[in-house]
């Protein structure tokens, strides 16, 4: 127990730290133009209890859902094809590491006068920002398998799905899950660009209202809401990935 | 090697021959930059015998290997078992590899299993084997564990304990004890000579050794640098039920000696060929 | 090695050459994206005609300030952090899951605090880039062997030398790599804020382009900043295996 509130201590505290810093820019600001961080929470949850917040919310967690169930599968399987084929790997990697360093933002008029306005679009979007990092970490991971796993399957006269199933796969399944959790950051992120150009609805929609209207009350709680939502499941799919890899420790 | 011992104690009395090497070479690579690893290499393994091979680094042991467990072809030559050409891994082969190949995901009890179930045997039989395979390398106590959680040596025994339990004629073994400590070494190498008498399989051991190589075998090959070529093949004329004490019988020494004579030479050679060249 | 560049070149070649075909024969529409020789020429024009000229400096200015503020500060926090374990402990949580926030919702706050102009867009870019950088720095200083720092101990180096002449070069290649990743998020943060909320710079040039219907103008800045970034990542690339070849142990 006492451990526990030691490890607990250090991030509070700096957590404490961060607050004290917005209490100051609010009192620092003009006019409260910057709202501290009681109201910022006020203001969330009067939010929380209208019926268009979670509507947007709904929006935006729908696209979100698609953009990484498709950044997933299609990541995992090209990821896969191009780890089991060195040569084709080796050549399309570089394109894809050009494409994941270039500002996706360039190609948004692209995104939109190919689908159009609407969840097409935010799915998209999503998609953009998802797939790459998933493609590149699954083959990452396959490259990385240890060869001596290989060679015993082949001792063993297993069959070619016997040893993508079941040794492949359960190999390389920790970096799977970092690779999604990634990816699960990105098409978040990758929908709420979206939302900002091509929707009337979703948290994204909503903040850029609020920008135009210079509402930073509303931006600040939106952005509070997301803030935590994004760190709550990186925080989870972080720890399902760390005792993963305990089982794999000690090396 | 004069030995007091009968010749009966070599492996089996019959000495007939379960796989056959010859001319066996392998060749990396094409045209001016072409690299001739291994051969030709003529070898008649007797079934039931110990066979080490010795020699430095880089001479072609694993390539060698990998020849007789069919994960390689060579680029000349033949490789026979029981009879038949060698294409890909022929049943009743068992192969253990230097690095740890037991599986981080599953239990000591589901590695083990894992080959069998894979082939398809019915649960009943493996739930058996496992058992006696988990009992024979001294896992019993370690079934529900992950390999993680163990040692070095515990995790080779998994491995071996897997190879075990599919009942291989052949065991090939690949410097299988080379990132354990010394100790570990010797009592593993103990049980590796009881899982030989126990199975009767015929057991080829490749280790940089020499120690082991004499300690353990009916047979000891000593190979050349690159390329690999056996240029002394010496009778042990151990007893079969002997263990790591014989290191206190003086024709130990003899053995050892007389191996690192032929060693000595081609390990000075890779040694120079390393210096100059690139590593 | 050389053969897998050109693999790579290739593909492209291929997908630019079936872009090409597809504008050429009607398969897509001229609304949507123009033929890749369109492309080419409208950049020509934007690069002779001088009338972005002054988008593209300002653009490029605020990435390499952002870049080098976010590197040199990151490297700085990240030593910070390194050594003294309460502020390792209370920070390292926090610098895992910071990815996940979309930081750039933040954006009309740094507007209030510094006003319009290139601040508020170099302060969000900061932001987004110099996380990166810390952790490398964190990773790279963790993983100096051990072995490394005795020895230096043992010819009795001062702090500084130590710091210098072992720790420095040991750690290098993960410094390069946060430093690339930083190079990366500045381009990303510069040319995506000017997109979303400003009133100059090539981002915001592409996103006056659309607004006007202009496809031609908007490929052409397109194309100009994925070559930008593909000429980067390359030297990068090639100062990386350089680094590499050196360092391997």
């Amino acid at each position: 127990m006492r451990q526990t509130l030691r490890n607990l201590l250090p991030p509070l505290t700096m957590a404490a730290v961060f607050l004290v810093g917005w209490q100051l820019l609010h009192v620092l600001a003009k006019a409260d133009e910057i709202s501290s961080p009681a109201e910022t929470v006020a203001l969330l949850v009067r939010m929380m209890d209208t019926a268009r917040f979670w509507q947007d919310v709904a929006e935006t967690g729908l696209a979100f859902v698609w953009a990484l169930l498709l950044s997933m599968a299609f990541g995992i399987v090209l990821g896969v094809v191009l780890g089991l084929s060195r040569p084709t790997g080796d050549a399309v990697e570089p394109i894809l590491v050009a494409f994941y360093s270039l500002p996706k933002v360039t190609l948004y008029p692209l995104v939109l006068l190919a689908f159009g306005l609407g969840m097409s679009a935010k799915v998209a979007f999503g998609v953009m920002h998802g797939l790459v990092p998933i493609t590149l970490l699954t083959r990452n991971a396959i490259s990385q398998l240890k060869p001596v796993y290989l060679r015993s399957a082949q001792v063993m006269r297993l069959s070619r799905s016997q040893v993508a199933l079941k040794v492949v796969l359960p190999a390389i399944f920790p970096e799977l899950v970092a690779g999604t959790r990634i990816g699960f950051s990105l098409s978040l992120l990758g929908v709420l660009i979206g939302e900002m150009f091509a929707s009337k609805r979703g948290l994204g929609f909503a903040a850029v209202s609020a920008m135009g209207l210079g509402d930073i009350k509303t931006i600040l709680a939106i952005g509070v809401f997301l803030a935590a939502f994004a760190v709550a499941a990186n925080s989870a799919m972080l720890m399902l990935e760390r005792s993963l890899r305990h089982k794999s420790a000690a090396r | 090697m004069i030995s007091a011992e009968p010749v009966a104690n070599i492996g089996e009395a019959s000495g007939t021959v379960t796989a056959r090497l010859r001319g066996v070479t392998r060749l990396y690579g094409t045209g001016s930059a072409r690299l001739h690893a291994l051969g030709p290499i003529d070898l008649d393994l007797r079934k039931g015998e110990f066979f080490s091979v010795v020699g430095p680094s880089g001479c072609g042991k694993s390539t060698l290997l990998d020849v007789l467990a069919g994960l390689n072809p060579p680029t000349d030559g033949s490789a026979e078992f029981e009879g038949r050409p060698v294409k890909g891994v022929p049943d009743g082969v068992g192969v253990v590899f230097q690095e740890d190949a037991s599986f981080p995901w599953l239990t000591v009890e589901a590695n083990v299993a894992f080959g069998l179930q894979q082939a398809g045997v019915d649960a009943a039989e493996v739930e058996r084997r496992v058992a006696y395979a988990l009992g024979f390398m001294g896992l019993r106590d370690f079934r529900k564990a992950y390999p993680a959680q163990l040692s070095g040596g515990m995790r080779q025994r998994v491995c071996i304990a897997r190879t075990l339990v599919l009942q291989p004629r052949l065991i090939l073994l690949d410097e299988p004890f080379g990132a354990l400590d010394q100790q570990t070494r010797l009592i593993m190498g103990d049980e590796l000579l009881r899982l030989w008498r126990e199975t009767n399989a015929t057991v080829l051991l490749i280790t940089h050794s020499l120690d082991e190589a004499a300690m353990l075998s009916d047979r000891v090959g000593v190979m050349s640098a690159r390329p690999g070529l056996f240029i002394e093949l010496i009778e042990t004329g151990w007893p079969k039920d002997r263990d790591s004490r014989i290191v206190a019988d003086p024709r130990f020494g003899e053995l050892t000696g007389r191996i690192w004579e032929k060693l000595r030479v081609e390990t000075m050679k890779h040694m120079q060929s390393q210096g100059m060249g690139h590593s | 090695m050389k053969h897998r560049g050109l693999a790579s070149i290739g593909i492209v070649a291929v997908c630019v050459g079936a872009l090409q075909l597809a504008c050429g024969i009607g398969l897509v529409k001229h609304t949507v994206i123009i033929a890749p020789t369109e492309m080419a020429d409208s950049l020509w024009q934007i690069l002779l005609g001088g009338e972005f000229t002054h988008a593209i400096l300002l653009t490029l200015t605020n990435i390499v300030l952002s870049a080098v503020i976010s590197i040199a500060a990151g490297f700085g926090i990240g030593v910070a952090i390194h050594s003294v374990a309460f502020l390792r402990r209370g920070i390292e949580p926090y610098l895992a899951s910071y990815y996940a926030v979309p930081t750039f919702i933040f954006y009309p706050v740094f507007i209030v605090l510094f006003g319009v102009g290139s601040a508020p867009i170099i302060a969000i870019t900061v932001l987004l880039a110099i996380v990166a950088m810390i952790t490398a720095t964190l990773n790279g200083l963790d993983r100096i062997p051990g072995v490394l720092t005795k020895t230096a101990t043992v010819l009795r180096l001062s702090p500084v030398r130590r710091a210098l002449l072992v720790q420095l070069p040991a750690a290098s290649p993960y410094l390069f790599a946060g430093a690339r990743l930083s190079v990366a998020y500045s381009f990303i943060g510069v040319i995506a804020s000017e997109f979303i909320l400003s009133g100059d710079g090539l981002g915001y040039a592409i996103a006056y382009a659309y607004n006007n219907f202009d496809n031609r103008t908007m490929y052409g800045l397109m194309l100009l900043i994925i070559i930008v970034v593909t000429a980067v990542n390359a030297s990068f690339d090639a100062l990386d295996r350089r680094l590499q070849a050196r360092l391997r142990r």
